[in-house]
């Protein structure tokens, strides 16, 4: 991936927390791009720092040393290129969801005439249209993480940063969202950055897989999935050699000697 | 179901209704059956006669307004004054810190006992009544919001900012939202302590409002009017709380609404 046409980029990104003798690192020397309308996964083990590369990305806080571009431009603070959407789906109880996806949209300063349409027709992809006027409470964990994807489509974002978004629904209800996720990105033509713990899910999304390793967390692999179908993970999950991927990534993560 | 539900809350409206009949007897007959005399328990029917006797000679009406408006002004004004510190100190992790030992301090004061305090101050007005009020309705208000600017998800915070939220934004669209369930059971304590607060500066010292028909009744010896200020007392407190359930069911009208039936 040539920098020239990255969307996303880490330039030796190291993030350090805690003071003086205290400090953990977190990240350390992560360089990686993402090119435009590109899906790239970042799997690794629990506590190595996936999400502080997402939250640098997002301007949340800035890195110890080294810097993140969201296209070619340094992230200092939080910028309206990337949105995210976590493994909660963070919806606002007090908002109906209509409301919720228009959030963004509000807080850019777009007119409420302008909102109206964007969030209609997003709520439709997200077939949620019935739903509009209800409150989160009311509905299925599925339905409110699609509520959130619309939300996270709804500023137009160039990068969406992913942060195990369907890990706390059931398999079914994650395979149809993996699905939903993967024609809207491909629809949209948008860039993501996506992290997981699901192996298979990694594959199934992405045009590539980066591997972490424990803390402090480096890149350790890179590995090009060369599967058809990037737009639809539910042919992609059928394809033989999507075994031999998983078994490549279980070999790297050393699933079986994990800490638990 | 909804059918049901309503057979089941008719039902239980019912059964109150005949649990206060009966207990109108029993307050009615079985104090006599016990020879104990009037000036300890008045009977039911004597109670309404003196009630009917003070609305018509001692401008009971006057004393329960006069009572019903300083406990509004107070609430409103302690609720108000809890909400602001509540939500600066909430912003202001520091000024918490800083002022944390004295809030505590004063919250374990026993707010009724600056009555006489605050009545030297102002003298017999109606003063030094809101005040106690105010005092007793800050407390809870402030703490609530306090600990619901402090438990707002930093996660809900962080996706507003990514969304370049100013610090404005977060809170008028993420924490003052999320802090309404805790203010409003801030509110509920709020609208009864209220109550206690003005009949305090009442009994203290003054000349209107039902604390000092409470004090002129026992002067009296007047077993009858102490009830009949006591049941008054306990009505304006239903209203103020009542109220405030309705606004919150109003407000939070989001919310399952299971979570709103506890009360």
């Amino acid at each position: 991936m040539s920098a020239a046409t990255a969307r996303l980029e880490f330039r030796a990104v190291t993030r350090r927390f805690g003071r003086a003798e205290a400090t953990v690192t977190a990240v350390e020397a992560v360089s990686l791009a993402v090119g435009d309308g590109e899906v790239v996964s970042l799997i690794g083990p629990s506590g190595c720092g996936k999400s502080t590369l997402l939250n640098i990305a997002a301007g949340l806080y800035p890195p110890s040393e080294g810097e993140a571009y969201v296209d070619r431009v340094r992230v200092t603070g939080p910028n309206r290129q990337v949105a995210f959407m976590l493994q909660k789906d963070l919806l606002l109880p007090w908002r109906s969801i209509r409301e919720n996806v228009e959030f963004g949209l509000e807080i850019h300063g777009v007119a409420a005439a302008e909102r109206r349409p964007r969030a209609a027709a997003l709520l439709a992809r997200m077939h949620l249209a019935d739903c509009a006027d209800r409150y989160p409470h009311q509905l299925s964990g599925g339905m409110r993480q699609r509520a959130a994807l619309a939300r996270t489509l709804a500023v137009d974002p160039s990068v969406l940063l992913l942060d195990e978004p369907f890990s706390a629904l059931d398999a079914q209800t994650k395979m149809v969202l993996q699905q939903d996720l993967a024609q809207t990105l491909r629809d949209t033509r948008k860039t993501a950055f996506f992290i997981t713990h699901d192996l298979v899910e990694a594959v199934t999304l992405s045009d590539r897989v980066l591997v972490m390793s424990r803390r402090p967390g480096r890149i350790i692999e890179e590995i090009p999935i060369a599967l058809p179908d990037r737009d639809r993970p539910l042919e992609r999950r059928r394809q033989p050699a999507l075994g031999d991927y998983v078994a490549r990534l279980m070999a790297l993560l050393d699933v079986v000697h994990a800490e638990v | 179901m909804a059918a049901r539900r309503e057979d089941r809350i008719t039902g239980s409206a019912g059964g109150s209704l005949a649990l206060l009949v009966v207990f109108l007897a029993v307050w009615e007959w079985v104090p006599a059956l016990f020879e104990v005399p009037a000036f300890i328990i008045p009977p039911a029917s004597a109670v309404w006669d003196e009630f009917v006797r003070m609305l018509a000679k001692d401008r009971l009406i006057h004393h329960t307004l006069v009572t019903t408006a300083t406990v509004l002004v107070g609430f409103a004004l302690g609720a108000l004054l809890g909400m602001v510190v509540g939500y600066l100190l909430g912003m202001s992790p520091r000024a918490e810190f800083v002022l944390s030992p004295y809030i505590l301090a004063l919250q374990i004061a026993p707010k009724v006992a600056f009555a006489p305090l605050f009545i030297m101050w102002f003298g017999y007005t109606v003063y030094p009544k809101i005040l106690v009020a105010v005092l007793i309705v800050f407390f809870p208000v402030m703490v609530n919001v306090l600990g619901a600017l402090r438990s707002v998800d930093p996660d809900l915070v962080n996706l507003a900012r990514a969304f370049t939220a100013t610090r404005a934004q977060v809170f008028w669209r993420i924490e003052f939202p999320a802090s309404m369930p805790p203010l409003f059971s801030g509110l509920r304590i709020g609208a009864t302590l209220a109550v206690i607060g003005v009949v305090v500066g009442e009994l203290v010292g003054g000349n209107t409002g039902l604390g000092y028909l409470l004090v002129f009744g026992e002067g009296q010896a007047n077993t009858a009017m102490v009830f009949v200020t006591i049941i008054l007392l306990t009505v304006i407190g239903i209203i103020a709380y009542v109220a405030v359930i309705a606004l919150e069911r109003w407000v939070l009208h989001y919310m399952p609404s299971r979570s709103l039936e506890t009360v």
